[in-house]
């Protein structure tokens, strides 16, 4: 639903903050307490949810969520588990936005449209896939598009003008902006010129949340002032990890509420 | 004919495509390179200046025309005429040489200074370090770390060419999870990495691309079984892991319809025990690493579109994938692909050794485990052209093993 993610980010801009878009891999380390982390990551302060769904080849994420997918396959996290996790969150009253993030061939697999129907029917927002580029995203976008989900583009520094510009078609509720060429996780994000992220702004005519290597409240701070949103992944995928799975909903809820302070402007 | 009139002749992909299968399934980082790929590809195909660079070092460093071969004591025990196409007395022992020459020129027309590889049975590795030192370029060789273990042999001679070799520890430990980490290189330091890919696989136009390259065994054969025998072969039979050295025979026997071309595929323990890499005969359409083709992944809930784990005694065909182009040759059933287990690739790799006094690959095993299955087809009289793709020194530890039961 385009209308509740752009809310988050109009909510967001009008206490002149940047929106906080929270990644966490879902079944990691386990399906239960995975929605835990998921539901405590909300309530602590997160505008927007991206879940990401395990695959066994994740080619575009670094060390530690390739990991997390890892753990999470071997405790049978899937597809279909995701989309049930994100109705259980919707069941315990979380409105937080979520976008599904992940890889094509499961929802190759399912097929387009009955991935559509049964993402659509658990509330989920909006669908995020890494290996469809704007050239291949059309299978995908139109049985979305039937049953009200959004697609979220991604936009990398090697991006072209001519491929910028054809962001429009797909009115995304946002963009998200890659702020590095390279993996999930791998470094420390690089500096991006605000006049890369007002292009992008104005061909999408969609807010543009900027994520890859963004790792602490400082970093997230430094963004903040330039972008719409922020992206963070990795730094919440490791405080799942860093100690037993009981803690893992207060480790993430912790590093969640100083981010979000961190991003008022 | 020149090679680029040659070249013309092959079927081309539309939009990226065969038919339904290819596209460009890739993160939007590499978008960019893919298209600068494309855009240089076709020029250089059309170009007689790049393919006189590339026939030259093909001749001179590569040592081809191979040659074709009438293996007449195999062809008697067969029962119809088995030509072998050579690929084995290549530099390096195997046909991915023949790729790695074309992409290493096409890398310097680019103006890129690093080359990047995956490999599996190390035999692309090889060659991409092989043409690395030969260009003189920096080479970073990406491989699955059981087959670091498998092909020991190859990871030093990577090693003494240059080339650094990073075991890969994710997932399978195996091709698939090599080329996920090559593409994890090349998404980091895109701008001045050409990445090589080995197989007739990834997004557009790698497999079209490849099989150009490759194209080079089916061209030198179509041209000598003429020489040799006066007509078109009535079947071409190749292995097939990915398929590069099955797309560069059969591609330019495609429109001659009475050519029959049969893939190989690796049964691995049987294809009803699971532990197997039949893609295209026991998978079904899906997406990995940049295409659409067939690929073995799992349907039931609880692992719906994981990519399946492969298994073959041969590394080199141990991919739960395979080129978009032969899943278009399987639906439009220009080709046919069986498959064949470890054993009976055991048993056909002494058959060759013991008729005709050659040791081949254990991947190249598989294409002669199924002749006497198109030996029946074609008839005494028929004419078979065999790729044997590569050589099998690389494998004498693993035949060793297998044959004391250890």
């Amino acid at each position: 639903m385009t209308a509740r993610l752009r809310a988050a980010f109009d909510r967001a801009a009008k206490d002149r903050r940047a929106a906080l878009v929270a990644y966490l891999t879902f079944g990691d380390p386990d399906g239960a307490t995975s929605i835990d982390v998921i539901e405590a990551a909300c309530r602590a302060g997160a505008d927007v949810l991206e879940l990401g769904v395990p695959f066994s080849d994740p080619s575009a994420d670094g060390p530690s969520i390739q990991r997390a997918m890892e753990r999470a396959l071997e405790r049978g996290a899937s597809l279909p588990g995701a989309l049930d996790a994100v109705a259980q969150l919707r069941a315990r009253g979380i409105e937080t936005p979520v976008v599904l993030f992940g890889y094509y061939n499961p929802i190759f697999v399912m097929g387009p449209a009955a991935f559509a129907r049964r993402a659509a029917a658990a509330g989920v927002d909006a669908v995020l896939t890494v290996d469809l580029p704007i050239d291949e995203l059309d299978e995908l976008a139109r049985p979305l598009d039937e049953h009200g989900v959004a697609v979220i583009p991604l936009v990398a520094p090697t991006s072209t003008p001519d491929r910028i510009a054809r962001l429009a078609a797909l009115s995304p509720p946002f963009v998200y902006y890659i702020s590095l060429t390279g993996v999930t996780g791998s470094k420390a994000a690089a500096p991006v010129d605000p006049a890369r992220l007002a292009q992008i702004r104005d061909a999408s005519k969609a807010p543009v949340a900027v994520g890859f290597g963004i790792r602490t409240p400082a970093d997230a701070a430094r963004f903040a002032t330039i972008a719409d949103g922020v992206v963070v992944g990795t730094a919440l995928v490791d405080r799942v990890a860093a100690g037993d799975a009981s803690g893992a909903p207060a480790r993430v809820a912790e590093l969640i509420a100083s981010l979000a302070t961190a991003l008022n402007r | 004919m020149s090679t680029a009139d040659e070249i013309a002749r092959l079927p081309e992909p539309t939009a990226g495509r065969f038919g339904e299968f290819g596209g460009q399934y890739v993160a939007e980082t590499l978008m960019p390179a893919i298209g600068e790929l494309e855009v240089a590809w076709r020029r250089a195909r059309a170009d007689a200046t790049f393919w006189s660079e590339v026939d030259a070092l093909l001749a001179d460093y590569v040592g081809r025309p191979s040659r074709l071969y009438h293996a007449q004591r195999l062809s008697a025990d067969v029962g119809a005429a088995v030509y072998l196409k050579r690929e084995d007395l290549n530099h390096t022992g195997a046909h991915k040489i023949n790729n790695c020459i074309g992409q290493a020129v096409l890398a310097r027309r680019m103006g890129k200074r690093r080359l990047i590889a995956e490999t599996g049975a190390g035999q692309h590795g090889v060659a991409t370090a092989t043409v690395a030192a030969l260009f003189g370029l920096p080479c970073e060789i990406y491989m699955g770390a059981e087959d670091v273990v498998r092909q020991a042999l190859n990871v030093e001679r990577m090693r003494l060419l240059g080339a650094t070799v990073h075991p890969v520890e994710s997932g399978t430990r195996t091709l698939k999870d090599a080329m996920n980490e090559a593409l994890r290189d090349w998404v980091t330091n895109v701008g001045d990495t050409f990445y090589l890919i080995g197989s007739v696989a990834g997004p557009h136009p790698y497999p079209w691309m490849v099989r150009d390259l490759q194209s080079v065994i089916g061209r030198e054969a179509r041209a000598q079984i003429h020489a040799q025998a006066g007509r078109l072969p009535d079947a071409c039979v190749a292995c097939v892991g990915g398929g590069s050295n099955a797309a560069g025979l059969f591609a330019p026997f495609v429109a001659d319809t009475s050519v029959r071309l049969v893939g190989v595929e690796a049964a691995g323990d049987g294809v009803a025990t699971g532990r197997h890499a039949a893609t295209l005969g026991a998978g079904r359409v899906g997406v990995l690493h940049g295409s659409k083709s067939y690929v073995l992944t799992h349907e039931d809930d609880a692992r719906m579109g994981q990519i399946a784990h492969a298994h073959s005694i041969s590394a080199g065909l141990d991919y739960p994938g395979v080129g978009p182009e032969h899943a278009f040759w399987k639906v439009s059933q220009r080709a046919t692909y069986v498959s064949r287990t470890d054993d009976q690739a055991l048993a056909a790799l002494e058959r060759l050794a013991r008729t005709e006094g050659i040791l081949c690959a254990l991947e190249t095993a598989h294409a002669i485990a199924a002749l006497d299955e198109v030996a029946a087809i074609v008839g005494k009289a028929g004419i078979i052209i065999v790729g044997l793709s590569g050589r099998g020194d690389k494998d004498m530890v693993t035949v060793a093993q297998r044959r004391s039961g250890s």
